[in-house]
């Protein structure tokens, strides 16, 4: 291998100098790859193994992968939920001293999942909303701090469960800009692109026949644009109040609280006349309940399920009241007397299913059936007991789902047969497969 | 089809004072490929962005064909930003590919067939129709992914520096396809690149912006003929033309040990401007050059030397023949070729002479 490979990474990696960059990605010997089918992109992304974790490595140019390297970084800096860059590796080299592309390389998120693999046989309306949801939540996050994306979509995220609905992170960060401030027109462009292509993967499940009929691509698109603008415009709007109604200024910061925001500044106006007064939140942070419960109780958490945690908590704090403790000690009681106790009668081996907070999560609903069902009060290890016993070991392993890739695949521009003078060559076609019945096509469209 | 309008168009970022698109005027013809080129922050791509609606215009005003986008939001422009979404979905069928976003837009099936078919056959996919992208080589798939923007039959494609991410070869091929598309289907496009050479092969006409402010808008030939001031000559060409300081003398300009013909009426101190390859290697006449290094490149080579003015060294490049050139530390004097001299006022840098035309 050439001497002049050079990797710029965040923290000391020295597995990476093992991994052998002198093959071009796609020719990466089995022992090293995770046995993943390779997908089909505009870029070679394969993953692999270092050191106890699974790393993704995109091949790309050069700019690319130095771009979007230092993008990531920016993003992860100001607490955006993101894939974490590890490195981008430079100057490669075959054995023969032929130039290799650039990587770049990405951790890949623990019990984080392609849109794709949420679903195993049909995409259910309650799931489609939620993902659509969870990706309006975090576009709202990412134009709040200047981030316009270029090319929102389900494909382009990663969702994490989150006490019943999911947590979105943004995996590709390639066409991506960060501005001091977006314009409304970027913000515009932004949603559009998104919902174009919510629909399109949508109406792909569709052909592929895995979509509930209860869904309608088109409608299911749209309500980004809904959940989107209700979210920025409760976080960003001015409000104009009287002088005897500055009562509500609490009530816009509580409303701020149940979405799961924090106000970190707030611009309070006078008018020249002084009869009314304009508030509008400045700096709005995300993770209000998040940062509650890690506070409290030191688990990092997605924000819905420490607001179901936290909900647990308070209903823990109501039974030991007549102690009178501070919040912290009640937090601490309830952690190592309800939480742990929990997370500690999951077998070892069933480990890999689900984060904690989702089993808690899921534990707590299911206790809540169980009393339903029973009409009575089931308690705690009952219930845990239970649904380890007929939920939980018949779950996949969620920690680590890549698979399937993405889906949809970008024009490999990498592959051009055409000749300069735009006349196409004429390419054999491949012959017709099973999934590919003979149909007019103007039926389809 | 539409031409589009940049009427004294101003982009001022809050919180800055000078302008990063300042009082823009420029009119783009129906049908016309324009490209704007400059180096990096001279604001051509927000000049590309104001026109797609993703910046506000904080002066003056933007039209597609008679209508006045400036406060449109970006979806109702009728425009297209071409290379940005390129995913192509494995389970719907080239035609539902191309179509997609029309059925989102509610455009009645007829018509989404229709225009879908235009676009196949422009973009010679039409056997393909019925197929999944898996069944497409790669070309034929990114065609698709074209196909989509063209169904949508947009007044203007827009394209941000598209082939920045392409590597050098692949970046030339792709150059003569998006020309060549775009000269079928005439249809008006705004084109942003920083390569001059991009510019110079792809645009009908060229616009140069430079700190916010256009410097010259004309065909290749016009740019690289007669340039409007010092930094367009210096941007335009490869390698770059060779600007020294000189003073007018009666009927031209003073070069070296001798006097240079040039159609100017100035006095006093000028710039004067010479491509590589209108330069003339001879053994006494004109400005002496002491060669560093002559680099071959096949039938012709390029000499790069210095020149010492009034006490200030200058370097310079001449072309030179391949093979039959002076050697690195000669001392050798260059003369311009007649006529293809470009003069420029010394202090404000704006051009003085004719045009350069053999």
């Amino acid at each position: 291998m050439s001497g002049s490979l050079n990797i710029t990474a965040a923290a000391v990696e020295p597995g990476l100098l093992s991994l052998p960059w002198d093959i071009p990605l796609d020719e990466w010997p089995d022992d090293t790859i995770t046995a993943l089918p390779k997908g089909i992109s505009r870029h070679i992304v394969r993953f692999a193994q270092l050191d106890g974790y699974v790393i993704a490595i995109k091949e790309t140019t050069d700019e690319m992968a130095q771009g979007e390297y230092e993008m990531l970084r920016s993003l992860q800096k100001i607490e955006v939920p993101c894939v974490e860059p590890v490195a981008v590796v430079q100057g490669r080299t075959d054995r023969e001293g032929n130039p290799l592309p650039s990587a770049l390389v990405t951790r890949h998120l623990k019990f984080s999942m392609p849109f794709r693999a949420l679903y195993s046989t049909t995409l259910r309306p309650e799931t489609a909303q939620r993902l659509v949801d969870s990706l309006a939540l975090l576009l709202v996050r990412l134009h709040n701090i200047g981030f316009f994306w270029g090319d929102v979509s389900l494909s382009n995220t990663l969702f994490r469960r989150d006490a019943g609905s999911f947590a979105a992170y943004l995996v590709d960060a390639e066409t991506g800009r960060l501005y001091e401030s977006l314009t409304t027109g970027q913000r515009q462009h932004d949603l559009e692109i998104a919902r174009v292509n919510i629909a399109g993967e949508l109406m792909d499940i569709q052909a592929g026949g895995k979509l509930d009929q209860a869904i309608d691509p088109v409608a299911t698109s749209d309500r980004i644009m809904a959940s989107y603008e209700t979210l920025w415009h409760e976080l960003n709007d001015p409000e104009l109040l009287e002088q005897n109604e500055l009562w509500k200024i609490n009530k816009r910061v509580q409303r701020l609280n149940e979405l799961g925001f924090d106000i970190e500044e707030l611009s309070i106006k006078t008018d020249a006349d002084g009869t009314k007064v304009k508030i509008q939140p400045k700096v709005v942070d995300s993770g209000h309940h998040a940062r509650r419960l890690l506070r409290l109780t030191g688990l990092d958490t997605e924000e819905n399920q420490a607001r179901r945690l936290l909900n647990d908590l308070d209903a823990y704090a109501a039974t030991v009241s007549l102690l009178n403790l501070d919040e912290e000690v009640v937090a601490h009681l309830w952690l190592t007397r309800v939480f742990e106790p929990v997370i500690r009668a999951v077998p070892e081996n069933l480990d890999s299913k689900l984060e904690p907070a989702e089993v808690f999560h899921q534990v707590l609903e299911h206790r809540w059936f169980m009393s339903q069902e029973q009409s009575r009060d089931v308690p705690l290890n009952e219930a845990v007991r239970d649904y380890i016993e007929n939920v939980l070991q018949y779950r996949r392993d969620e920690e680590l789902v890549i698979n399937p890739p993405t889906g949809t695949f970008t024009a490999a521009v990498d592959i051009i047969h055409d000749s300069d003078d735009f006349e196409y060559t004429d390419e054999p076609i491949p012959p017709r497969g099973a999934d590919e019945p003979v149909r007019d096509w103007r039926d389809l469209v | 089809m539409a031409t589009v309008t940049f009427d004294n168009a101003t982009r001022l970022y809050p919180g800055t004072t000078k302008p990063a698109v300042d009082k823009i005027n420029l009119k783009v013809e129906d049908g016309e490929f324009l490209v704007l080129v400059g180096p990096s922050g001279c604001g051509k791509s927000t000049t590309l962005r104001m026109l797609a609606g993703l910046e506000e215009v904080n002066g003056g005003r933007i039209l597609i064909g008679d209508r006045d986008v400036t406060d449109v939001p970006p979806k109702d422009r009728d425009i297209a930003m071409v290379f940005q979404n390129y995913a192509l979905y494995p389970h719907m069928t080239v035609a539902e590919n191309m179509g997609f976003a029309l059925k989102i837009a509610g455009v009645k099936k007829e018509e989404r067939a229709e225009r879908v078919l235009e676009a196949a056959k422009l973009l010679d996919l039409e056997q393909y129709l019925d197929r999944k992208p898996k069944a497409l080589s790669g070309g034929q798939r990114q065609r698709v992914a074209m196909g989509r923007a063209i169904v949508r039959k947009p007044q203007v494609f827009l394209m941000d520096e598209p082939l920045s991410n392409l590597d050098a070869k692949l970046r030339v091929q792709t150059r003569t396809q998006i020309s060549s598309l775009q000269r079928r289907l005439g249809v008006t496009t705004v084109y942003v690149t920083h390569d001059q050479v991009e510019a110079l092969t792809m645009g009908d006409r060229i616009a140069v912006l430079k700190d916010g402010l256009l410097q010259q808008v004309g065909s290749p030939r016009d740019l690289y003929e007669s340039p409007a001031n010092q930094f367009v000559a210096g941007f335009i060409g490869s390698p770059a033309m060779n600007l020294l300081p000189s003073k007018a003398v009666s009927g031209g300009v003073e070069f070296g040990n001798a006097s240079v013909k040039a159609d100017i009426k100035a006095t006093g101190a000028v710039t004067v401007g010479i491509r590589p390859e209108d330069l003339t290697v001879n053994k006494d006449k004109g400005l002496k050059v002491t060669v560093d290094v002559v680099e071959e490149l096949g039938a012709d080579g390029y000499l790069y030397g210095h020149v010492t003015i009034d006490g200030v060294e200058h370097n310079i490049t001449v072309r030179v023949d391949g093979r039959n050139h002076p050697m690195r530390g000669d001392e050798v004097f260059v003369l311009p070729v007649e006529k293809h001299v470009h003069v420029f006022d010394a202090s404000s840098g704006n051009r003085i002479s004719g045009a350069v035309i053999d």
